[in-house]
């Protein structure tokens, strides 16, 4: 799912069938867009409540017509990657279908006057009409229909409300009504340029892109085209808005509590704790305990193994590859169906509750101020906390963020420190035979790491990091129907991604084994391992398995007698230590190759290095 | 609180979206020590970057 993502970005085109219309859908990011495509098409699409998770592009169909949903975007332009890709859908769309947040018509209309501008036939769904009203929202319909000149529907697409008025009005889109004054230069300047309305805009608004694809001078009257609809939004408000202000309610309170450090981070804390808790003992240690002990182990590595017997002889090559310590009928399905799955289920799970409550922007929020010591801002924390999911994910999700700079030092930041889950629950299981003191020494030196490398990055790295500027969602009780189906796609994503790196990663060892380059490989790194690290000579294997899976590596552990503060050095290194094959594959796709090798070579260096001095201090080397 | 000028291009731009544009009435609700400010207008909340904010230029209004 992560890899497949970046080639959605090349595709800019529709891809329409013969003869059939593409209807656009297009709306500023959590205003239900996703699920009025869902709605539409019967076709189910990511649904969440932070900017930027549909990147992706979803396809579908509605009778005649082939629909297409874009990123949530604030309005059409070249500023981020979701912008592109929806610009150009637009461009190359017929039908545009605007969902806006009927609670929020000040901030959604920008972007609906801005399709009128570009002359697209559209037709709008005044999305979330329910909470507009229990918030004492109150909107003339009618009445924006006529200032706009297109059809105007309500609905509540979570409940279908308005669904089969929204298809109904679709045949029926118009062109809504352009800014009198703008209207006459747009029409002379695609004369000229002998291009769409739509395209003359943009270059009008000084798009680069689309002025260089038309070889005209991008121009300079953005802020006089935005101010002055800005003012039209305004007054369109004006008129077709009721409100009754209510005293600050509840989640107003509760919203501030959240951004405010006195109450933010206790509350932050104990969030995590209950992440910990979730995750790091009832699904990490009962579920995958019962999954992975009782079941995999206890009864299907047994069976397996005397199924493969009669095929080969145990000893043999052929049954080391297979039915082995590292087995391709053992180690893999076990660690992915007892291990990687629940774990993975569990995390997305979370993930959506604090995307869909709206949690995840105000953590953004509170974090802002010590993410700006590392070059960072606020935003940054989605990466990392995606991170903690799956790194290669978190990679992915740079993206997000506004600068170059910010994507190096987030990555190497993610690269380096920030543990997976997968490898965050086996820490967590192999802890629990130490003391206590020794799960926090863990904890707070990577969290030591981590602003220490962040800090350094920030100095080292050349060039300007952009600042905090996000539209916080309101906080909404998240449904739970839609978490369900959210974490289901997701889980199921990821399974079908890493099974391949399984695979291929334990046949690798496999192999390794069988031609005795392991015993090799372990001989070789002995005086590393026990004079430097002062762990037993056969953990060199544990981090062989490191590079191909990060949990696999701490996995690797389980079946060594360690001594508490040799987990501890085993730990920390096995963390600190090169990124997983998928997440290095990730990071080369998205930085480079020279960004590749040094970070592999750094976190190498570095794991070892520190791992050491650890060893060291606790006089075990 | 009127805005009065926004001493960046990219936050202009991205203020008159979201309908805080020089001009508009906000009000601060949430003021993180040394970090982020949010801003309401409306129904609408934005949180904005200590440096950023600082190239904002207000008028306090009276309540």
């Amino acid at each position: 799912m992560a890899a497949s993502n970046a080639s959605c970005h090349s595709a800019g085109g529709t891809h329409v069938r013969e003869g059939a219309e593409a209807v656009v859908l297009v709306g500023n990011p959590n205003v239900g867009k996703s699920v009025v495509f869902n709605a539409l098409t019967g076709t189910y699409v990511d649904v969440s409540n932070f900017p930027g998770t549909t990147v992706e592009l979803t396809r579908g169909r509605l009778g005649e017509h082939d629909v297409v949903d874009t990123p949530g975007v604030y309005g059409v332009s070249s500023f981020t990657d979701e912008e592109t890709v929806a610009r150009d859908i637009i461009l190359s769309g017929d039908i545009v279908v605007n969902v806006v947040d009927s609670a929020h018509l000040e901030r959604d209309l920008f972007l609906t006057l801005q399709l009128a501008d570009m002359g697209k036939r559209m037709v709008v769904a005044l999305n979330m009409a329910d909470e507009a009203r229990h918030q004492g929202v109150g909107i003339d319909r009618d009445l924006l229909e006529d200032l706009l000149g297109v059809p105007v529907v309500e609905t509540v697409a979570v409940e279908g409300e308005g669904i089969a008025e929204l298809k109904a009005a679709i045949p029926r889109a118009r062109v809504g009504h352009a800014d009198p004054e703008l209207a006459p230069v747009l029409a002379e300047t695609a004369e000229r340029l002998g291009c769409s309305r739509a395209e003359a805009l943009l270059v009008l608004e000084g798009d680069e892109a689309v002025s260089e694809r038309l070889g005209a001078e991008p121009g300079g009257e953005r802020d006089a085209i935005y101010l002055r609809r800005r003012a039209r939004v305004d007054d369109m408000c004006g008129h077709v808005v009721t409100e009754s202000l209510q005293g600050a309610s509840f989640s107003a309170k509760l919203s501030h509590a959240m951004m405010h450090p006195l109450t933010g981070i206790p509350m932050l804390l104990v969030l995590l704790g209950a992440i910990y808790v979730v995750i790091g003992k009832l699904v990490a240690g009962n579920l995958v305990g019962f999954l992975q002990g009782t079941l995999m182990e206890g009864h299907y590595i047994p069976w397996v193994q005397g199924l493969v017997g009669h095929l080969a002889a145990p000893n043999s090559a052929v049954f080391e590859v297979l039915a082995g310590q590292f087995g391709l009928l053992t180690m893999a399905p076990s660690t992915l169906l007892g291990v990687i799955l629940p774990l993975v289920t569990a995390f997305y799970l979370l993930l959506s509750l604090l995307e869909d409550s709206g949690y995840l922007l105000r953590i953004a929020t509170l974090t802002d101020r010590i993410l700006v010591s590392m070059g960072l801002n606020g935003r940054a924390v989605i990466p990392f906390i995606l991170g903690l999911g799956c790194v290669t994910m978190g990679t992915l999700s740079t993206r997000v963020l506004g600068s170059r700079r910010e994507r190096f030092i987030a990555t190497a930041l993610m690269a380096v420190t920030v543990p997976c889950s997968a490898q965050l629950a086996i820490v967590a299981a192999l802890m629990t035979t130490a003391a206590p003191i020794y799960t926090v020494a863990y904890f707070a030196i990577l969290a030591a790491v981590f602003i220490a490398l962040g800090t350094l990055l920030h100095k080292l790295v050349p060039g300007q990091s952009s600042d905090l500027l996000i539209d916080l969602p309101p906080l909404r009780l998240p449904r739970v129907d839609n978490m369900l189906r959210k974490t289901g796609i997701k889980a199921w994503g990821f399974m079908r991604e890493v099974t391949m790196f399984f695979a291929v990663g334990t046949l690798v060892l496999g192999l390794l084994k069988v031609t005795g380059a392991l015993g090799w490989i372990t001989t070789a790194a002995a005086p590393l391992m026990t004079g430097w690290l002062g762990l037993p000579r056969e953990t060199a294997t544990a981090f062989v398995m490191g590079m191909i899976r990060r949990d696999f590596g701490a996995a690797g552990f389980f079946s060594m007698d360690l001594t508490s503060p040799q987990l501890l050095v085993a730990m920390v290194t096995i963390t600190l230590f090169v990124p997983c094959i998928a997440s290095t594959v990730v990071v080369l796709k998205e930085r480079g190759w020279r960004y590749m090798f040094g970070l592999v070579a750094g976190s190498t260096g570095f794991a070892v290095l520190l791992g050491g001095v650890i060893a060291h201090v606790l006089r075990i080397a | 609180m009127e805005i009065l000028s926004v001493d960046d291009p990219h936050a202009r731009v991205q203020a008159l979206r979201l309908g805080m544009a020089e001009g508009a009435c906000v009000q601060c609700v949430t003021r993180v020590p040394a970090g982020p400010l949010v801003i309401r207008s409306g129904r609408q909340e934005i949180a904005i970057g200590r440096k950023l904010a600082e190239r904002i230029s207000v008028r306090m209004l009276d309540a």
